[in-house]
Parts: C-alpha cells; structure tokens; sequence
C-alpha cells in the first residue's frame, strides 16, 4: 500500500528508477531513428517514386507534352519530375524519377537536378544529386561504377546516353584523355565538380556535355563527397524508335 | 514511469497488456511519421549536395 508520506529511501529509489526509464527510453528512440533512417525512408521514397513515375508517364503520353510548340526542359520548375535515370550497374531494373532541385524537399522523392545546371543532352553539365544512404538510397552503390558504365537519362521523347570517364580498357577511373576523372572525392565546398566543364570554373564555357552525380562519402557520412562523372555518348536517341530503351541498357 | 502507467491502466493483466502494446505502438508511429521526418532535415549528415 501507498503511504501518504513516502520515506526519504524510497522517493529517492523511485527518482534513480525514473531516470534510468528515461536513460533505455532515449537509447530505444535512437534506436528506431536508426531503422527509420535506414528502412522507413526507404519505403517512403519509394512509395513516392512509384507515384511521381506513374505521373511521369501519363504527363508524356498526354499528346501536347510531344507536340512541337510544348514547353521544354528549360521551362521545369523547382519541384518538377522531368526525366528518368537509369544505371544499369546499379541493378537491370534501376529506375530513379529525377526532380528539378536540389534542397531536402526533392532529395527525400529521388535525385535532384541541380538549379541552372544543363539539362539531358545540352552541352554543359548535367549535375544530379542523390542520398547514399536511406530515401531510397539512389546512390548507394555508385562506387560501383567502372569507366565506361552508361547512365541513361530518358526524358519526354528521348534518351540519352552517358558513360562514365575513365579508361575502359584498362578501367582506371582517372585515366581519361580529357583530364577529368570518372570518380573523385572532395570536399562538400567543391562546387567546380558540377561546372559546366566539370572541375574547370564555373564561368568557363563548356567543352562538351556531361553529366555528373554527387552523394555523401562515406557511407553513413556527409564529411566528404563523391563524385561521378560522364560524357554524352552520342546524340539524342528519340523513344519513337525505341521504345524498350537504348542498346546501352541492355549490354551488360 | 513505466510503472505508474501500468498502476494507472484499468482492467486485468490481460487488458492492460493489450493496452500497453497499443501505446507503444502509438508512440513508435508519431515518432516514425511525425517527429523523426521533422527533425531529420536538421541534422547534418544528410547533406549530398556541393555548395
């Protein structure tokens, strides 16, 4: 039974047993952050992906999206699902909607584009960045990539494909003849990586087009981060005439 | 804590651990859907962009 005045022992028992309730609660809640982070963002985002590409797809079949006067690449918005990333490497079925943006909003639904970078096809760069580790984790494994690798972007009536830099035969990532290496990792302040020639400065004018993926490294980190670089390997390949996707997609 | 919510739940052992469960998984869904995708983006180690 409870008396009404507790003794000085048992208050102070029951005071150490509250604190040590709260001390296994708050390593419980880390705990379930953890699997959150790892697994509920997951599924989240890809519940969102499922979504935004079942709109993808009825936004392109609409027949103004392919007419000639319909608003093109330059005109997304902030927000905006535009395109499709493929990356064979990264598994036969990857599939990622790309959103044009950068900030956490787009990143939680897929890789973002990054704002005044060039668009699929254009000459410049066409920076991307993705989350390692949980959203989906688009860019998990990109440390997987080999010289040569292509990633493909489809957008309302095209592909396009990239490869990533380096030198295939020997598959040495820093070996390309442009100078420009098909992985490195920098620094978070390294914006030169996704300049319009990457690693050049932002002003100066582009020497071809590319396209560059940015993500956390290392794993589980945000101290540094990895970079991936590709070439545009040949022009624009119009869906109309394949529609199952580039030879590219179906090499390996 | 964890006793004073169990003294205070009505009903048998029976009913008060079926309740208890309900609470524990009450919490874990506000902290999954609600406080965990609000704090998140104010921790650093999300960042995967250069700026």
């Amino acid at each position: 039974m409870h008396s009404e005045q507790p003794a000085p022992g048992e208050r102070w028992r029951s005071v150490v047993r509250g604190i040590g309730e709260l001390l296994i609660t708050g390593g419980l809640v880390l705990l379930l952050f953890v699997v959150y982070e790892l697994y509920v963002t997951d599924y989240l985002t890809g519940r969102t992906q499922d979504q935004l590409t079942e709109e993808l797809r009825e936004e392109w079949s609409q027949p103004e999206a392919q007419a000639p006067g319909a608003p093109g690449l330059r005109e997304v918005e902030i927000g905006d699902a535009f395109g499709v990333l493929r990356i064979p490497r990264l598994g036969d079925d990857y599939a990622r909607v790309i959103l044009e943006g950068t900030t956490e909003t787009q990143l939680a639904k897929g890789p973002g584009h990054y704002r005044g970078t060039a668009m699929p096809g254009e000459q410049g760069n066409v920076a991307l960045a993705g989350h390692r580790v949980g959203k989906g984790s688009p860019f998990l494994e990109l440390d997987a990539m080999r010289p040569g690798d292509p990633i493909v972007v489809e957008t309302v009536d095209s592909w396009f494909v990239y490869r990533v830099l380096g030198d295939p035969a020997t598959g040495d990532l820093a070996a390309d003849p442009s100078g420009i290496p098909g992985r490195q990792i920098v620094a978070p302040t390294d914006i030169d990586v996704i300049s319009p020639t990457p690693n050049q400065a932002a002003s100066a004018a582009p020497s071809g087009a590319y396209l560059t993926l940015t993500t956390c490294h290392p794993r589980f980190s945000a101290r540094q981060r990895m970079i991936i670089h590709a070439r545009l390997d040949g022009g624009p390949l119009p869906k109309a005439d394949l529609p199952d996707g580039p030879p590219a997609l179906h090499e390996g | 804590m964890y006793g004073w919510i169990w003294r205070h739940l009505p009903g048998g052992t029976g009913l008060k651990a079926l309740q208890a469960l309900v609470l524990v998984v009450a919490v874990c869904a506000l902290l999954l859907f609600v406080v965990f995708p609000w704090v998140e983006p104010q921790l650093p180690f999300n960042d995967v962009t250069v700026d």
